[in-house]
């Protein structure tokens, strides 16, 4: 249905952006009317409550969980409904509580242990990483960690250097541990719930960004035993020219870009990996050997990045299918400055995609 | 009179029974002997519990049993890893022994134990063979970790053995962990979190020292202060090496740790208060014969006369000996011919080891997930070798 709204817009002509817009408010009112609209919030929420109701195991641990109905509003309520035994509010104590939940973990429990940003993990990230990754590997299988660890990861609005980072490429460099990265509602809730069942240390990226943000949802998705798998990427949007690689807030960016390069005539496949850990190589290729072109989007620092990995992927398996060299978006080689013209330069904003995709097709601006 | 008679009854046994020495330590005589420690404890915000331990004639013969195996294994790790059969890091215990056997005599296996790298013998004190120890040693497919752990990270999960942790301090968190979970889970049971004079400084020992007081947590800090981090005296890296003390808030207790029967004591007094009452400390105050590790010769920063002493005047299997002569519980030949009869059994569980094979090559990409679910990973060429995780 949409790319047939689309298909109608591009064929008239460049003033097709306000016809788009107002195809889309018209579309988005058709819809609203069978398709449900949830937040990201609601939807992490939503999971953690079905969840801890299906398994006393679960817990929920970390700042302001409790009392405050957490510092984002993501375990709003669940103090009440759940008791101080269940959504633990801790000092603040990074490396004390990754410890703790980990320790709780070896013992069976299922924690969820919650980083007020990812940011404050460097503090606990030898517990992330010694302690609950390497385990089942050092002892053979006897001690097993289902802990998930999660929050709000990358760049937020003006919030400066030290709270700005994005931890998928560190992460998802260790084997043992997985790395979930959602984007919409159905993300959330899907890849929340996988974490939360399986049986590995998770580390699972939000973004503060996308929290307040509303996406049509199934009733399928909303059903308390839907879950994603792990491992497997989504592909949003379908396309044959070029290749867009994308997770969490990126991923709304790619779709932005790749709206404006159809009206340019390039078809964009934007795919959302959803799983940083593993990724799931054989989706994007399989897409790469279609499109024969690739653009990596992520917001985090560009060396040893997401992107880094994806493009070494693609090169070493699909080399003869390229037809132009690999391009990669990345957040700026800088520090998050605080000012606004700054902050905008160092963040990947959708002229930076738009750009180098065509770059990949080889059509000069 | 009728305990003279038993006694000497004892001692008449054996003659006819066997020659084995095995059979006389291993008597089932529970025959209750008070025994005084040999310091009193030195209590912080608590009252410390009595001098006087309660123990038997089957309790003392056992703990020269286990702590001579202790030594004897510990030892002869040493030459195989002169002899190059152990690599990397090896961590020795002989001289703290007392405090692995005095913990299990007041503990059940429910009650859970985490400690640092210096594991093999709280493993030995948890259940775990020989075999198992010298297999991972040498990284065979038999260690308990199947060769993939090492030294440092021993488990054995179904005793409430939580490793074996390489980084100083971090099991101390975790330790609080297991005390977390005991307790979410009502198992009335408790976990003793083991760490040494160097760890005591971490700063995440004190973040989870704080949680467990607040949450009234059944864990049980053990500091096992040998007075020395790696090469570091304690008055060098801490300003306050009374380390049953830098709890503040929470109780600690001071213990000769070279005395089985004190850390008995100690332990049994630190469950029932951390069952009721959160956290406690218990300061171990013991020594290790051998340096931090096996690349340190453990003589640059103390004296040989310093560690000859110790040896002398408080060797805690030389004290559980002396206790068992004066008791007449065993004669001196028969300790020494158990101590032979242990010498056996390492060397024939070293050799068995040195039989075993190496781990299979798929080992090296078994057990990264618990459910793979047929993800890829890849070996150093990944052009090579991929295998898919399962």
């Amino acid at each position: 249905m949409w790319g047939i709204i689309r298909q109608r817009a591009a064929c008239k002509g460049n003033h097709a952006l306000n016809l788009e817009q107002g195809i889309r408010a018209i579309a988005l009112r058709a819809f609203s009317s069978s398709a449900k609209q949830m937040t990201v919030r609601d939807a992490l929420n939503s999971a953690l409550d079905e969840e801890m109701s299906a398994d006393p195991k679960v817990f929920i641990m970390g700042e302001e969980v409790g009392e405050y109905q957490g510092a984002y509003k993501i375990s709003k309520g669940l103090l009440d409904k759940y008791g101080p035994d269940r959504v633990v509010d801790t000092p603040i104590t990074e490396a004390g509580f990754a410890g703790i939940g980990v320790g709780a973990a070896y013992y069976g429990l299922r924690p969820v242990i919650e980083f007020m940003t990812f940011n404050f993990s460097m503090q606990a990230i030898d517990h992330i990483i010694n302690s609950a990754a390497k385990s089942n590997y050092m002892s053979a299988g006897q001690i097993s960690v289902p802990i998930v660890f999660r929050g709000p990861n990358g760049a937020a609005a003006g919030v400066g250097a030290q709270h700005s980072q994005c931890y998928a490429a560190w992460y998802g460099a260790i084997p043992g541990l997985k790395v979930l990265a959602p984007y919409s509602s159905e993300d959330a809730r899907g890849l929340l719930k996988a974490a939360i069942r399986d049986p590995d240390p998770v580390v699972f990226l939000e973004n503060e960004l996308l929290y307040g943000e509303s996406f049509p949802i199934s009733d399928e998705v909303l059903d308390s035993s839907f879950s994603l798998p792990i491992g497997k990427a989504k592909i949003e949007r379908e396309g044959k020219d070029v290749t867009i690689t994308a997770f969490s807030k990126m991923v709304g960016y790619a779709l932005q870009a790749a709206d404006i390069l159809a009206k340019e005539g390039i078809n964009a496949e934007v795919i959302n990996l959803r799983t940083i850990r593993p990724l799931d190589r054989s989706t994007i290729n399989s897409s790469v050997r279609k499109t024969n072109r690739l653009v990596t989007v992520e917001e985090g620092f560009p060396q040893h990045g997401v992107g880094a990995e994806i493009c070494a992927t693609v090169v070493e398996d699909s080399f003869e299918y390229l037809d132009a060299p690999v391009e990669r978006i990345a957040g700026a080689d800088v520090p998050m400055p605080y000012a606004a013209n700054l902050e905008r330069m160092a963040v990947p904003q959708v002229e930076d995609i738009v750009r180098a995709a065509k770059r990949a097709c080889y059509r000069s601006r | 009179m009728a305990q003279l008679t038993r006694r000497s009854a004892n001692l008449l046994k054996p003659f006819s029974a066997s020659v084995s020495a095995t059979r006389h330590l291993t008597t089932s005589d529970t025959t209750p002997i008070t025994v005084e420690t040999s310091l009193p404890f030195t209590g912080h915000k608590i009252e410390p519990p009595s001098r006087s331990v309660e123990t038997t004639p089957k309790e003392l013969l056992s703990f020269f049993r286990d702590m001579a195996l202790m030594r004897r294994m510990e030892i002869a790790a040493d030459s195989l890893y002169k002899a190059k059969l152990i690599r990397g890091f090896c961590h020795l215990y002989d001289g703290q022994e007392a405090v692995s056997v005095g913990m299990e005599a007041a503990i059940t296996k429910k009650d859970c134990i985490i400690t640092a790298y210096r594991d093999h013998c709280i493993f030995l004190g948890r259940g775990g063979t020989l075999l198992e120890t010298f297999a991972e040693l040498m990284g065979r497919k038999d260690g308990c970790s199947k060769g993939k752990g090492g030294s440092m990270h021993f488990y054995k999960k179904d005793s409430g053995f939580y490793g074996g942790h390489g980084i100083v301090g971090a099991q101390v968190p975790l330790g609080c962990g297991l005390a977390f979970a005991q307790k979410y889970s009502k198992d009335e049971n408790v976990t003793f979190a083991m760490y040494g004079d160097g760890a005591a400084n971490q700063g995440q020992l004190f973040e989870a020292l704080n949680m467990s007081a607040l949450w009234d947590l059944p864990a049980i800090l053990v500091c096992e202060n040998n007075h020395y981090g790696m090469g570091t005296a304690e008055w060098r890296a801490a300003k306050s090496p009374a380390y049953y003390k830098r709890g503040d808030y929470a109780p600690g207790l001071k213990v000769d740790g070279m005395d089985a029967l004190a850390v008995k004591q100690a332990c049994k007094f630190a469950k029932e208060h951390a069952l009721k009452n959160g956290p406690i400390i218990l300061e171990m105050d013991t020594y290790r014969y051998h340096g931090h590790s096996m690349s340190d010769p453990g003589s640059t920063y103390r004296t040989r006369d310093e560690i000859s002493g110790i040896r002398q005047e408080r060797d805690p299997i030389e004290r559980i000996k002396k206790l068992i002569l004066s008791h007449d519980l065993a004669t001196e030949k028969e300790l020494k011919d158990y101590e032979k009869e242990v010498r056996k059994e390492v060397d024939e569980a070293i050799a068995k080891a040195k039989e075993c094979a190496l781990p299979d090559s798929s080992e090296l990409f078994t057990n990264v997930y618990k459910k793979g679910f047929g993800v890829e990973s890849f070996g150093a060429d990944r052009k090579e070798l991929r295998a898919v995780l399962p």
